[in-house]
């Protein structure tokens, strides 16, 4: 079965959807280089520098030009370096293009796709390694994908590309450089994909404590723990269906990304499968994230900061245990 | 002066004039809700303006859009329906007063943050070229904007990228409650992008004639492709920052004073004085505006409130 990166998966893909579509056009800090990573590298020279287009480090203004763009007919897609910077965007992001459709009464739609970065473990410190996705989600009108697989990334990434609302579409540096299955079509935003089938406990597990998670799994099998990994691949709209029907099956919930656990995602996940399964549920729903703190830098802290393999272990120990 | 040109610049001026005192006495009467921000004073901006743009060449605006919006083309029933939070109004009563938008009209939208969609229009224009379109797009802000941040990456970008829009600074000389002077020690909003190289001017706001032909230059410029500019008006802001601001911070303007500054009066002593315009014909222009703008409250007023389920049925496309 052929491979491919999770970056090189994010790279052919918005090649593709350049070549597909004349309204498709990329503009962001450094693209026409490649940016830092290289996602968008050999585009310009494919496309040409008016549709993949470098911008001044001026967040505010390049997310509201991609607004303006989408409003007149074309499907931009804008790059934020880090998501950590999306906060100089955010005013375009939250009161302009997610709120757009609605208080136009249905008149405009903003076609727009925010692709930015977030994650820790490369010691880039508290202002380079977030994962502010939670923010996100609150915020009615915008979508918000977090693919885990290069699979998962060209799926979604195509199908962002194609959806006449803003999404956001929130990558991981760490899982950049690994291979995966090559993408085979679209994946549908909305829908979750149970990664590891499993009868004892459900995990819901975010980017990259999807594999994290995978991680986890093989090691509580040799415990006799059978345990089930979804990945939601969306966040909003949020498959809840797909988990409370594992949930109906195991009976235990943990819920595991990166985040810091106090607001994070995982709440919003716990808050739905208990109003929707309660009474399946045979212990407390756990949460695995990270510490209220900002990333530390030194790099024993940060490793010792990052959630992983094994919190996701010992949260499911504590799930099981007890019933 | 041409007079067909000159009356449609009155009747243009008088229906956003009588417009905006409906507004202000049916949002006293709680008929009109939410914060409502008036441009009487600057009608000359808007007339001078979009008065010569086409049905393609969009425009942006902010909190004090109601004159921008119908000067652009919006009907004035469906532009009052919408301040009444009516279902037939522009957006169906989800926008309110800040957050017009007419896309038939090519009124890309309002917006209530200050400054906020400024690079919307050059997104706009972005797409005009990349789609090989001569539209042109407009932005009205006021001179609060040019405090922000994403006023200069915004002049920065299109400059840098030679977009085909046009900047229109409304210099009321207010950000809010505050002058101008207190907020920055740059005078001239035209004084401030000097460094970037664009097209600059700043005209008596208050002379609608003097509007048009600068704004003219500039709309020719940028549909040529020779890139953006900024005009800058300076006018009055003859109401509060909103409706209800007791404006405890400024004295009012003399009654003498504004019949000198009038755009409305200026251009129609000027008619007369040129012999485009009969002694009786300003009153006649009145009173045509106060006839739209009653049918205008009579529409809006017997129009239904939305259905509740709409809110969350917009949330996405």
């Amino acid at each position: 079965m052929s491979e491919t990166t999770y970056l090189g998966a994010i790279t052919a893909t918005l090649a593709d959807a350049l070549r597909a579509d004349e309204r498709v056009f990329v503009l962001g800090e450094d693209v026409a280089e490649g940016g830092p990573w290289g996602a968008t590298a050999g585009l310009a020279e494919e496309f040409g520098r008016e549709r993949v287009r470098n911008t001044p480090i001026s967040e505010a203004a390049i997310a509201g030009i991609a607004i303006g763009a989408a409003q007149s007919g074309l499907r931009p897609v804008v790059e934020i370096m880090f998501i950590d910077f999306l906060t100089l965007a955010l005013d375009q992001l939250v009161n302009g293009a997610a709120k757009a459709h609605t208080m136009s009464g249905g008149q405009l739609t903003v076609p727009m796709v925010l692709r930015t970065q977030g994650g820790a473990g490369q010691r880039g410190g508290a202002q380079h390694s977030q994962s502010l996705e939670a923010w996100l989600t609150h915020v009615p009108g915008l979508k918000v994908v977090m693919p885990s697989t290069a699979a998962d990334a060209a799926g979604l990434l195509a199908s962002a590309i194609a959806d006449d609302n803003p999404v956001v579409y929130v990558e991981n540096k760490t899982l950049y450089f690994r291979r995966g299955e090559a993408p085979n079509g679209a994946v549908p935003i909305g829908s979750a994909r149970v990664v590891r089938p499993g009868r004892d406990v459900t995990v819901v597990a975010l980017s990259r404590l999807v594999p994290e998670s995978l991680a986890a799994a093989d090691e509580l099998a040799g415990e006799g723990i059978d345990v089930e990994v979804i990945d939601p691949r969306t966040l909003v709209p949020l498959d809840l269906d797909a988990i409370v029907d594992s949930v109906r099956r195991t009976h235990r919930l943990v819920v595991a990304h990166e985040a810091v656990v106090h607001g994070g995602f995982g709440a919003e996940i716990a808050a739905q499968v208990q109003a929707a399964a309660f009474d399946e549920l045979d212990a407390p729903v756990v949460r695995v994230g990270a510490p209220f703190a900002p990333i530390p830098f030194s790099p024993p802290l940060e490793d010792a900061y990052l959630p992983g393999r094994a919190d996701v272990v010992e949260a499911v120990r504590s799930v099981v245990g007890a019933s | 002066m041409d007079s067909g040109a000159g009356r449609e610049l009155l009747r243009t001026m008088w229906r956003i004039r009588v417009f905006e005192e409906r507004v202000g006495q049916l949002t006293r009467a709680n008929e009109v809700h939410g914060l409502v921000h008036l441009s009487s004073g600057s009608e000359g901006v808007a007339a001078g303006v979009c008065g010569q743009l086409r049905a393609d060449d969009v425009v942006y605006s902010n909190h004090r859009a109601h004159g921008h919006a119908i000067a652009k083309g919006a009907p004035l029933e469906a532009v009052m329906a919408e301040l009444m939070g009516r279902v037939d109004g522009l957006c169906h009563g989800l926008g309110g007063s800040m957050h017009l938008v007419d896309v038939e009209h090519g009124f890309l939208g309002a917006t209530g943050v200050v400054g906020g969609n400024v690079p919307l229009a050059l997104g706009s224009a972005l797409a005009a070229r990349l789609r090989g379109s001569d539209a042109v797009a407009v932005v009205f802000f006021g001179d609060g904007a040019v405090q922000g941040g994403i006023f200069v990456e915004s002049v920065n970008l299109a400059t840098l990228w030679g977009l085909p829009v046009v900047l229109v600074c409304e210099n009321n000389g207010f950000a809010e409650f505050t002058p101008r002077s207190a907020h920055t020690n740059v005078e001239r909003v035209s004084d401030v992008v000097a460094p970037y190289g664009l097209e600059r001017e700043t005209v008596d706001g208050n002379d609608v004639v003097a509007v048009r032909d600068a704004f003219a230059r500039f709309l020719d410029a940028a549909r040529a492709g020779a890139g953006p500019a900024l005009l800058e008006c300076l006018t009055v802001r003859l109401r509060g920052h909103y409706e209800g601001d007791p404006q405890l911070y400024r004295e009012a303007l003399a009654a003498e004073e504004w019949q000198r500054l009038d755009p409305i009066l200026r251009l129609q002593r000027r008619g007369v004085e040129e012999g485009w315009l009969g002694e009786d014909e300003p009153a006649a222009l009145e009173a045509a505006a106060r006839d739209e703008v009653e049918a205008a409250v009579a529409f809006a007023s017997a129009s239904a409130f939305p259905e509740v389920a709409l809110a969350a049925a917009l949330v996405y496309a």
